[in-house]
């Protein structure tokens, strides 16, 4: 090989490993989206936390509103 | 209790454990004497005592790693080190207790093994035998902090030398030298300053490594 | 966060031009070097790099200070990240190296390139590193073990160096040298622009990666606060 054979070999393996780096990045933040989206589907499967605490404000007795945590 | 009788205390609990155990002494003396006789037929003939010397080295790094590896087991075992963590006394002191521990079974090995090192290959001056010395030094008071960093993880024994062995690099460096340099003493000088430098480490950052 | 995350795309712009102009600086303008040839141009990218995982690893033990000094655990993930970072740049420090090496002297190692052993010292201990960070269970005191395995290894950097050149003495003395700075005017702007690319580099690329790792952390809160 001769010395520019070298050289774009040495500036390639630089180039190619940032590259390959940033993909890994790239895959990793696919795969935070996918789980950002459940994520979000569970949060919509379940009941809203208001809708619930309105529930106990309106019908049952005290004791049981008090036992539901402050959500807001 | 003042910071010394607590490490010496420390210290003699770990002896008396392994006098009444005899689990890691004997296993150092018999594993460095055994790697001697396997470095007689691993050495090609005409070697010459240089290559001897540098052997000794590795004998006495994997000797430590041995019993570094050891180090904290009985505290394991028996959940000792959560009790010794919360003891009103500094908690460098049980790293100091523990590397002076180490120290001394190594010691006690290596007081069979140098002189059949000079026995069976190359003799030793006075330079090397301080180099061991404070090598030794070094090695255990990394080690025992590598070592208990290692003791929580789940492939301690596994993890312990892959800690260990890139910082006993310098220590091999100066070791070697000390014994085949034509001036020893630079070598023994870096000795000094790597124990230094890392003993001061190593003593001021125990406690964050035990601690939950 | 969010208002630090606004400055990434200019600078990941600005690197990505500054990687550009350093390139042309490198391989166009600067003169070629009269005893190495055209493969002394290796040296634009391989000490920036070098210099670069330093940074790197400078800044991850110093973020383990922090962590030790305020028990804060953030500081935790933008040390481990710091230091994956340098580890990179010191892979990518002993390849380039190892192109030189057999550029100019027909070897693909050699033990007397005090630089080449330096970094396979360190990538050594930090790969090291990796292991005990996967090998603990995460939590305060992981943070606190990796943390002060970072700050042994700054120490470690200039102890290891000064090994190194200790072992000349008796193992075999130097014999390539590669020649010191007479570097020309353009020479040394040209250095200059590459170390500045590349070190603009690395931080965007530790910005990025580090808003992923604490993305990641957040949502495994909240799937936890969600189940």
């Amino acid at each position: 090989m001769s010395g520019g054979e070298y050289l774009a070999a040495a500036y390639a393996v630089v180039f190619a490993v940032v590259l390959g780096y940033v993909a890994i990045i790239a895959a990793k933040l696919q795969r935070l989206q996918r789980e950002t989206r459940k994520l979000l589907e569970l949060a919509r499967a379940q009941p809203g936390e208001e809708r619930r605490s309105a529930v106990y404000a309106g019908g049952v007795s005290e004791a049981t509103a008090s036992e539901e945590p402050p959500s807001a | 209790m003042t910071y010394l009788a607590a490490v010496a205390a420390l210290t003699q609990k770990d002896l008396r454990v392994e006098l009444r155990a005899r689990e890691t002494l004997p296993a150092l003396l018999l594993f460095v004497l055994s790697t001697l006789v396997v470095f007689h037929f691993a050495l090609p003939e005409g070697a010459g005592e240089g290559a001897a010397y540098g052997l000794l080295w590795v004998a006495i790094v994997f000797t430590a790693l041995l019993g570094l590896a050891r180090a904290w087991v009985p505290e394991q075992e028996h959940r000792v080190l959560d009790g010794l963590v919360l003891a009103p006394c500094d908690r460098s002191a049980i790293w100091l207790g523990k590397t002076l521990a180490v120290l001394a079974f190594l010691l006690a090995a290596q007081a069979v093994a140098l002189p059949a090192f000079a026995l069976f290959f190359a003799p030793l001056d006075g330079a090397a035998l301080a180099g061991v010395l404070l090598a030794d030094l070094g090695i255990c008071a990394v080690g025992s902090l590598m070592s208990a960093m290692a003791a929580a993880g789940r492939a301690r024994e596994l993890l312990l030398p892959l800690l260990v062995l890139p910082l006993a690099i310098p220590l091999v460096v100066g070791g070697v030298g000390s014994a085949v340099a034509p001036e020893p003493d630079r070598h023994l000088l870096f000795l000094v300053l790597y124990d230094g430098l890392f003993g001061v480490l190593s003593w001021a950052s125990f406690e964050y490594v035990v601690t939950e | 966060m969010t208002a630090s995350l606004r400055s990434l795309p200019g600078l990941a712009l600005l690197a990505a031009v500054g990687m550009g102009a350093a390139l042309v600086l490198a391989l166009l303008v600067a003169p070629e070097d009269a005893d190495q040839g055209v493969s002394q141009r290796i040296f634009y990218i391989h000490v920036p790099v070098a210099l670069t995982a330093y940074l790197c690893f400078g800044l991850g033990a110093w973020k383990a200070l922090r962590l030790l000094w305020t028990g804060e655990q953030r500081y935790d993930l933008e040390s481990y990240v710091a230091i994956h970072q340098g580890t990179i740049f010191g892979l990518l420090t002993l390849v380039t190296g190892s192109i030189w090496a057999k550029a100019s002297w027909g070897v693909w190692w050699t033990w007397s390139s005090n630089q080449l052993v330096l970094f396979l010292v360190l990538v050594l201990f930090y790969c090291a590193y990796f292991m005990l960070r996967f090998s603990l269970e995460e939590g305060p005191r992981r943070a606190r073990s990796s943390a002060v395995y970072a700050l042994f290894g700054v120490v470690l950097i200039p102890v290891s160096f000064l090994a190194i050149r200790l072992a000349e003495d008796f193992i075999h003395p130097t014999v390539f040298t590669r020649e010191g700075p007479q570097m020309t005017g353009t020479m040394f702007a040209a250095f200059c622009a590459a170390w500045a690319a590349v070190t603009l580099l690395a931080y965007v690329l530790y910005r990025v990666e580090l808003a992923g790792k604490r993305l990641d952390a957040d949502l495994r809160e909240l799937r936890e606060a969600l189940q």
